[in-house]
């Protein structure tokens, strides 16, 4: 078979806004299940691992979108959590340490017709990928990037990660770990990211509902996974999954709703400044009533700077969910519209010849 | 009409030198098109600073073009010029050792200042104090006399009016070598077109300067030079730079692929880019990428999706790109790799010119990581090498490495257009179906199941029902792709990625000897762009009686099946290049020959004499 692959010569479908807007859907009538996105493979992550639960989450809620199975790609970069693709039965790609956001964005930006997910982890995405991850970000490509975040390195076995906490001890930091982490979600803010949102992975439910967000947006959507390593930082987020507790802790991010956790409520002050105070002595002109879609940004990094590294509180949820014009639509647009009919040879033949030429008689 | 004495000349050499901010690549770039629209044969060098302006009127900012032109084949663009235009007392200095004694240097006499010549280290002007006697020297006030012509043109400051000096001195030249000056005009109405004013007045210069030669008694003959005898065809003249570029979009459209760029500026890579991105009426989508890793990253997360995948670099790019090319290695994907060499280590010379990437190219990655390897010899077939690439990246899935260099990049020569029709057919067979049955009957797709004859595993992009299926940079199981630790299986890998690679050879052409005498016992053998120094110095050694035997190799890996029996056919084997000896380690290791370098890497090209003097005495050492 000789496939015609060539840039588009139409712009994009009007339905496009959607981030699957564009990735063909299943005929009416057909559906697909859990079972048709699990590949045949084992699954070869620790007992316990987080992973299995996002895994598993990601399986169940891949066949919520409708698409056709063949137009789904899972590219990855080195890490535990990078083993996700082998684990779906879509197209996948388990590439190189920290390099996925930018393959990734070659294939987004050359075929409207997929959805591309990146699958990530903290090490990957924010230390050796670091730049990739800011770019895809700024440049608004359409993808969904999954950062399975443990705050540790697993796969080269424990050593402390750009998302460790200052003091941590590990293999390669007897004495604790001296820098200073990245708080993921103020990063991608920094980025210009139009989706930033963060899940974990014990929490299904909250999980799937961020993964459907994620999706629905056209433009690079960032989602924050909280996930457990049970072998070199087991229980590093166990305050957030003790139902007790997590209430107290949780900032709920939903959209219109004030952010609160438990019986505290989060109040900006007249500098603009977030703190969380008990709901009783709050001033209800202050409550902060959450916004995803707010353009300005500075009201999603208040609250990604709520986090406390002791997880006393926690903003969980979508932060920011806005439309922005995305790097490859916005490519495939200059191409086709510069593109307006089918190249010929002799169209070929003239570029080549330029504006001098001389002929050479026989 | 002029009523001077017009004479003939077979060949000229004729150097533009001037400040960084003086116009010289730009009015080099003119006199070549006017040159080439002629008919004459050439071969252009242009040679600039890194810096974008290096102090006025130094040495570091010292900018020349250099232009061979004759009424035959030229190779190269010459050892040493005949002219020399020497726009301030910098630009003299900094040439003057090239030129030989009897040599025409005509001089901007309104920058040999005081402050100009004391800048360079010259304590009197050497126009005055008969330290150029041996040489003809043409004094002329370039800027006054073009600020003069300009006199009427009262909207423009002075030194607007003196930035026009180039094409005054564009349009004695163009005098004194009888070039017609209508591409010039052309050209200017169309870069100035928002600036009637700035237009006028080059305009203006330029028939100034034509009409100086003309009436001035300091020129008493002007020089013709006929067209060279060419192969019938319709001809323009191209940078190496751009001639790849349009051989991949030729390709791109032969292989009904579309094309896609991902790339990061750099130094003397950026032009491919550039040109590029101006052409996305053809199907081309070009991306900046944050740096040289994600350059090719996109490029091959496009190849994925089916598109032809390109990325453009010089050295320090290709270095780090090397783990991303690996990856391209594990998962057999096409690719296509520019890789426009400049001086090295490190930052090196980025202007100037070398070949000592070959063994990166080769080695530079880890594991046994094989890919093809492809060099242009000259500016013209950086476009035959492109499609060659192409060809090869999507025929066997595979990297392809394009080693091309600031030479070839910059350096323009005549080039006789191909037709699109006529190149090679590169359309792709992508997979559509499975290819294979799993234990119960069932049709299963086997991602690394190989073509017998190439080797090549299938191209399953994604969009194809029933072909799902993950590929990485772990080892994969033979035939299914599945991760596998297996000891033999990865042998059994390694030895098959190798022999893909080698496979190539049987689909190059092998290497031709060219021996006119047929009785040579020396055969020089080079690579990539030396080969204009390589045969203008045969010839030369010809000419002086010797007989020499000249063999260019295009592909580096593999190499052409024929080569080690090329090789083993002479006494000596002559590899001159700009590098320690590259070519001459590989062909040693591989053919078990006394291959013998003569290396050069002073950032510019051999000069034919020299070389010819080498291959000279080799001759003679050979026949003693």
């Amino acid at each position: 078979m000789t496939t015609d692959l060539r840039m588009p010569l139409h712009l994009l479908p009007a339905d496009a806004e959607s981030g699957t807007g564009s990735v063909p859907l299943l005929e009416a009538g057909q559906a697909l299940t859990k079972k048709d996105f699990t590949s045949d493979q084992e699954v070869r992550w620790c007992p316990g691992c987080g992973d299995y639960a996002i895994l598993a989450a990601v399986q169940g809620f891949l066949p919520e979108l409708g698409l056709k199975r063949e137009n789904i790609v899972f590219v990855s970069g080195i890490g535990c959590s990078s083993r996700f693709p082998y684990y779906l039965d879509t197209y996948g790609m388990h590439s190189i340490h920290g390099r996925a956001p930018a393959i990734a964005t070659g294939l987004a930006a050359t075929r409207e017709d997929l959805s591309v997910w990146v699958v990530t982890g903290d090490g990957d995405a924010l230390s050796i990928g670091g730049n990739h991850l800011i770019h895809a970000l700024r440049r608004n490509v359409n993808l969904t990037i999954l950062l399975f975040n443990n705050e540790i390195y697993g796969l080269t076995k424990g050593q402390y990660s750009p998302t460790s906490r200052v003091g941590q001890v590990t293999k390669s930091t007897p004495l604790g770990s001296l820098d200073t982490p990245f708080n993921p979600v103020s990063l991608a803010l920094g980025a210009e990211a139009s989706f930033v949102a963060r899940t974990m992975d014990s929490d299904r439910q909250h999980l799937t509902s961020v993964l459907r967000a994620a999706a629905e947006h056209r433009g690079s959507a960032l989602v924050e996974i909280y996930q457990n390593c049970p072998i070199f930082n087991d229980g590093v987020f166990d305050v957030l999954k003790d139902r007790t507790q997590a209430e107290a802790r949780i900032l709920h991010l939903v959209d219109g709703q004030e952010v609160a956790a438990g019986d505290r409520v989060v109040v900006r002050d007249d500098r603009g400044a977030l703190s969380l105070v008990p709901r009783v002595e709050a001033d209800p002109s202050r409550i902060v009533v959450h916004d995803v879609a707010a353009q300005d940004p500075s009201a999603a990094f208040a609250l990604s700077r709520l986090d406390s590294p002791d997880l006393a509180h926690v903003p969980m949820g979508v932060f920011r969910d806005v439309a922005r014009p995305t790097y490859d639509d916005a490519l495939r647009e200059q191409v086709a519209s510069a593109r307006t009919v089918e190249v010929t040879d002799a169209d070929i033949d003239a570029l080549l010849a330029g504006r001098d030429t001389w002929t050479v008689g026989g | 009409m002029s009523t001077k004495k017009v004479q003939r000349l077979d060949r000229v050499v004729i150097r533009f030198a001037g400040d960084s901010g003086d116009g010289m690549q730009l009015t080099g770039d003119r006199f070549t098109s006017q040159t080439a629209l002629l008919g004459n044969d050439l071969s252009t060098l242009p040679n600039f600073p890194a810096e974008i302006r290096a102090p006025q009127g130094t040495l570091p900012g010292v900018s020349s073009f250099q232009l061979h032109f004759a009424d035959h084949n030229v190779l190269t663009p010459g050892d040493a010029p005949d002219v020399l235009v020497a726009m301030n007392p910098a630009a003299l200095k900094a040439n003057l050792r090239d030129l030989p004694r009897g040599a025409t240097i005509i001089v901007n006499t309104d920058e040999f200042t005081k402050r100009n010549l004391s800048k360079v280290g010259y304590a009197q002007s050497p126009v005055d104090d008969g330290s150029l006697e041996s040489y003809h020297v043409h004094p002329v006030a370039l800027t006054s006399i073009a600020v003069e012509a300009l006199a009427s043109f009262s909207d423009l400051t002075r030194k607007e009016k003196e930035r026009a000096k180039n094409m005054f001195a564009l349009g004695l030249l163009s005098w004194l070598y009888t070039r017609p000056m209508e591409g010039t005009e052309a050209f200017l109405k169309s870069k100035f077109a928002d600036n009637p004013d700035i237009l006028e007045a080059n305009l203006t210069a330029l028939h100034a300067g034509f009409n100086y030669g003309e009436t001035t008694e300091d020129f008493a003959v002007s020089y013709e030079v006929a067209p060279a005898a060419m192969e019938p065809g319709t001809y323009r003249n191209v940078t190496g730079n751009v001639a790849l570029s349009l051989g991949l979009v030729a390709a791109a459209h032969r292989a009904r692929l579309p094309l896609f760029l991902g790339s990061y500026p750099i130094t003397p890579a950026s032009d491919i880019l550039h040109t590029l991105a101006g052409l996305k009426r053809y199907g081309v989508a070009t991306m900046q990428a944050e740096d040289e890793i994600a350059g090719v990253g996109a490029a091959l997360g496009a190849s994925f999706g089916g598109a032809l995948g390109v990325t453009t670099t010089s050295g320090p790019g290709l270095a780090l790109k090397a783990e991303t090319i690996g990856l391209a290695v594990s998962l057999e994907l096409p690719l296509v790799v520019c890789d426009i060499q400049r001086g090295g280590p490190s930052t090196g010379l980025p202007t100037k010119t070398e070949q000592a990437d070959l063994l990166q190219a080769l080695f530079g990655r880890n594991g046994e990581s094989p890919v093809a390897v492809v060099a242009p010899s000259t500016p013209a077939d950086c476009f035959d090498i492109a499609v060659e690439a192409v060809r090869i990246a999507t025929t066997y899935r595979t990297p392809v490495i394009v080693l091309s260099d600031g030479y070839l990049a910059n350096g323009s020569e005549p080039w006789r257009l191909p037709s699109t029709a006529a190149l090679p057919d590169l359309s792709v067979e992508f997979a559509s179906e499975p290819n294979a049955v799993n234990a119960d009957g069932a049709p299963v797709f086997h991602p690394y199941q190989r073509d017998p004859e190439t080797l090549a595993r299938p191209w399953a992009i994604p969009g194809t029902a029933g072909l799902e299926h993950r590929i990485g940079g772990i080892e994969k199981a033979d035939v299914t792709g599945n991760i596998s630790y297996d000891p033999d299986n990865h042998d059994r890998m390694t030895r098959l990625r190798q022999a893909k690679i080698d496979g190539i050879a049987a689909t190059i052409p092998p290497l031709e000897v060219e021996d006119p005498s047929g009785e040579a016992k020396v055969l020089v053998v080079g690579w990539g762009s030396t080969y204009g120094p390589i045969a203008a110095a045969v010839r030369l050694a010809r000419g002086a009686g010797a007989r020499v035997a000249q063999a260019h190799l295009r592909h580096l890996n593999p190499f052409p099946a024929n080569t080690g029996e090329v090789l083993r056919r002479y006494d000596r084997v002559i590899v001159p290049e700009m590098n320690l000896g590259q070519l001459a380690m590989l062909l040693r290791a591989k053919y078990l020959v006394d291959a013998r370098s003569h290396t050069s890497v002073r950032g510019l090209p051999f000069q034919a004499a020299e070389l010819a003097d080498v291959i000279s005495q080799a001759v003679k050492e050979a026949s003693a």
